[in-house]
């Protein structure tokens, strides 16, 4: 049992004790799954880190107990510590890939945990091993102990890990994001063998994320935090149902949720008291009346049999085969719409994404943008078009130049097209700072002075600098926080309105895409198994594998019973 | 900024002015000899000390403090003169050979291998022997044998930072390749070439003692400092002193470039600004 009595923690700092956690509580009981979430700054890892005794150098706890089965961990010594860690308490975390030690095979990894703690004897553990990996439903668990963590998928690797934390009998998990990064299909496999796991060793499960989703799958309680505060206890069913804090509240209602069509999405703001409240903005309406779409009007952009291959070879020795990351794909975008486009890592959208950007270049078909084929254009005949198409990446933290500021990243496009003089750039990069909601002081800031949703709104910023016809959001919202989320896709649909912008829109995250699309491509080892729009994919899947690829969402409210027949 | 840094660092203020002094003696040595730093001293050959000689004598009596000042010109020109033309053409050679086409790639940096696998000493031999000895060919010879230093650190850094998004980025905006190498790729490589800098300008000062102790580097009577260090050698056992001081000050100033090198990067880079 795990409890967590009146925890503080606070950073040591140049201007003193800076307090990070504050009268943190909760229980643990043995057999039981405790969620942990909230938005990342809130505290939840620093509590998880604190629990474990693992907290950094610059960290000190500056009241609490963390009770493991009636011992004060805080007042243990290193060595005693140790001793308890793998043996009472186990952590699984957020990166399978990296925490698997690339030099060992995943087996030696497991047997190694199993005997630090249980001298039975190589060859025992080697067994034992073996019947851990049969438990957490590895296929082929043989190949899977021979395997180098490289061999093996996220998710395989993701199992490895568990079967570590469980090799010696916890009686504590700690699951810090356990499957942020993994796909829904496996998201949904690895929470339901934790959840079946845990049934079986009978350990009190603390499992940290982000995502209410996951935590509405498994956990039994959960315990919302928010900047370092408790703001809500509750069981898993009454949080969902009627939550008691206004915070709680406002997180639940920021998630898009499938099935349920909303314009804007409500947005977590504090008022001028410190009270948190979500508030559902308006959709922005364009001071000119919109022109209305016509049926037959030209696609903004239309792909035909577009096809992008890599050559691989299997084994050193062997002739190169062709792979196709993009398998002829056709897809037509109606101007001032969004094609949502998704699939599971590896499918290749973020291939097409490239291809389409010219990035990469396309091994055959035709890539018609405003009815002109840029698919074989050298590169300066294509600069015109690089006007017109413009890109968001994934990750906000990569995709801005970490040595120029805010106003600098902006003026980028203009300045290498050349487009007016100094001082009306300046002023077009004020126009588009405020645009995004950005403060205009931003400007003579850099990129790493900001959190992860503004650097997103820095870079949507400066793809609309050219006042570009098509905007390639490849992932644009997936690092981001949920409640960070909504703002940034209300952002982009205020946006839309008012610059008449058409989105290509790829994410792996299926509810998102629902909510900002109109039509909705979803794509499978390369190839676009099914496309159309929005309210017909998401109703009335016809295709096996987008049906799988729904009912893995974790969703909250509607029962799986219902959101079948819905 | 640097202002800023000055006052929050004395480490890095000392350095400053240390190098400060260095560079004033190197305009100024001339003037600025106690004595003739030519004029042989037949009967006070290898002296310690004294009230005469602040520093002492050399093996022909000429006074040690005249020779090690003057000697400062001769230094800092080889060794800033080879440092920029190492840093300036092994930087670009490094990022083409990064960024370039594969084939270009391919030939620079098999080069550049090529060149690396000789010892600098024995490339200088070769080189010094068919120019004539002096500072400006001293200081082109060295710089062109650490062109490869420079190339690989620009090469491993530009392969770094080719696989981040922004570059990415840039080429979706369609940034010429002129803008990205020098927006884009320069100033996220500036903090190894720094470190390789001041590590070159102390290379340099090395490699030309080595080459002045041969005989190729600074004529005698004219001094540097590698030359009368490599001078010195023969003369430990009677006067220790004459090689402990131009190797103080050879280590000092290197000390001193590395001190600053190190805080002007920090500078130069917006993240560890502090606020």
């Amino acid at each position: 049992m795990l409890e967590v009595k009146n925890l503080s923690i606070g950073f040591r700092t140049h201007a003193g004790l800076k307090s990070a956690v504050r009268n943190i509580d909760f229980t643990v009981r043995p057999g039981e799954i405790v969620g942990l979430v909230g938005e990342s700054g809130s505290g939840k890892t620093i509590t998880s880190l604190g629990v474990m005794g693992l907290l950094p150098p610059n960290a000190v706890v500056t009241g609490g107990e963390v009770l493991v089965d009636g011992v004060d961990i805080l007042k243990l010594s290193a060595a005693e510590l140790r001793k308890l860690r793998g043996r009472h308490v186990a952590m699984v975390f957020q990166d399978p890939m990296a925490s698997l030690d690339p030099i060992f095979t995943c087996g030696d990894q497991i047997v190694e945990a199993i005997l630090l703690h249980e001298p039975i004897g190589r060859a025992n553990a080697c067994k034992k091993a073996r019947e851990l990996l049969e438990k957490v439903r590895i296929p082929d668990p043989d190949r899977a102990m021979r395997s180098y963590p490289h061999e093996l998928s996220g998710g395989q690797c993701q199992r490895i890990m568990i079967a570590m934390a469980v090799a010696c009998k916890p009686r504590i998990i700690i699951a810090d994001e356990p499957t942020t990064a993994l796909d829904v299909t496996v998201q949904k496999q690895v929470l339901e063998l934790l959840r079946a796991l845990n049934k079986e060793v009978g350990a009190a499960v603390l499992l940290i994320t982000h995502d209410l989703g996951v935590i509405y799958e498994v956990a039994d309680r959960v315990v919302v935090m928010y900047a370092g505060n408790k703001m809500e206890e509750a069981t898993t069913a009454d949080l969902f149902a009627a939550p008691q804090n206004d915070y709680s509240r406002a997180l639940i209602d920021s998630m898009p949720s499938p099935g349920k069509y909303e314009d804007r999405l409500p947005v977590i703001e504090r008022d001028a008291d410190g009270n948190i409240r979500s508030v559902r903005p308006e959709p922005k309406v364009k001071a000119s009346p919109v022109p209305v779409a016509i049926k037959d009007e030209t696609p903004i952009l239309e792909l035909r049999d577009l096809c992008k291959s890599y050559w691989v070879k299997p084994s050193p020795l062997s002739t190169p085969v062709e792979m196709r990351a993009v398998d002829q794909v056709s897809l037509t975008i109606a101007p001032r719409t969004t094609l949502g486009l998704v699939g599971e890592s590896g499918c290749g959208k973020s291939t097409l994404s490239r291809v389409v950007m010219r990035l990469l270049e396309p091994s055959a078909g035709q890539i018609l943008f405003k009815g002109k084929d840029i698919a074989k254009l050298p590169e300066s005949q294509m600069r015109p078009f690089r006007r017109e198409l413009a890109m968001v990446f994934q990750n906000p933290y990569g995709s801005l130049n970490p040595r120029h500021s805010v106003a600098d990243l902006v003026e980028a496009p203009m300045a290498i097209f050349s487009d007016g003089d100094s001082a009306s750039r300046q002023e077009r990069v004020r126009t588009l700072i405020e645009a995004v909601g950005l403060p205009t002081t931003a400007a003579q800031k850099y990129p790493h002075e900001f959190s992860g949703g503004q650097r997103q709104r820095i870079a949507i910023a400066r793809a609309l600098a050219l006042k570009p016809s098509l905007v390639i959001c490849d992932e644009a919202v997936s690092a981001l926080d949920v409640s960070v989320q909504a703002q940034v896709l209300n952002l982009l649909k205020d946006l839309q309105a008012e610059f008449d912008l058409t989105y290509l829109f790829i994410s792996h995250d299926l509810s998102v895409v629902e909510h900002v699309s109109d039509t909705v491509a979803v794509m499978q080892k390369g190839k676009v198994v099914e496309c159309g729009t929005a309210s017909a994919i998401f109703s009335n899947p016809q295709e096996p594998y987008t049906r799988m690829l729904l009912e893995a969402v974790p969703t909250i409210g509607t029962p799986r019973c219902e959101k079948e027949g819905a | 900024m640097i202002l800023a840094a000055i006052r929050s660092q004395p480490a890095f203020l000392a350095g400053i002015i240390f190098i400060g002094l260095v560079i004033f003696i190197g305009i100024f040595g001339s003037w600025l000899a106690p004595q003739d730093p030519f004029l042989l001293h037949p009967d006070k050959v290898n002296q310690a000390g004294s009230a005469a000689h602040w520093l002492g004598t050399d093996e022909f009596g000429r006074d040690l403090l005249s020779r090690l000042l003057i000697g400062v010109q001769p230094t800092l020109m080889v060794a800033i003169g080879a440092t920029a033309i190492a840093g300036f053409f092994g930087t670009f050679v490094g990022i083409a050979g990064a960024y370039g086409r594969p084939l270009a790639s391919f030939l620079i940096m098999r080069g550049i291998d090529v060149m690396l696998s000789f010892p600098p000493i024995l490339l200088a031999l070769l080189a010094v022997g068919f120019w004539e000895s002096g500072v400006l060919s001293l200081a082109v010879v060295i710089g062109v044998l650490y062109i490869p230093h420079f190339a690989r650190v620009a090469h491993a850094a530009t392969l770094q930072v080719t696989r981040m998004e922004f570059m990415e980025a840039e080429r979706a905006m369609g940034a010429s390749t002129w803008r990205v190498v020098f927006t884009a790729i320069l100033p996220n490589i500036l903090s190894p070439l720094v470190v390789q800098a001041t590590l070159t300008v102390a290379a340099a000062i090395l490699l030309e003692s080595g080459l002045s102790f041969l005989g190729l580097g600074i004529v005698p009577p004219e001094p540097s400092w590698g030359q009368m260090i490599g001078t010195a050698r023969g003369y430990l056992g009677q006067n220790p002193m004459y090689v402990i001081w131009p190797s103080l000050l050879l280590a000092l100033t290197v000390l001193a470039i590395n001190v600053v090198g190190d805080r002007l990067r920090d500078i130069l880079d917006p993240r560890l600004r502090e606020e």
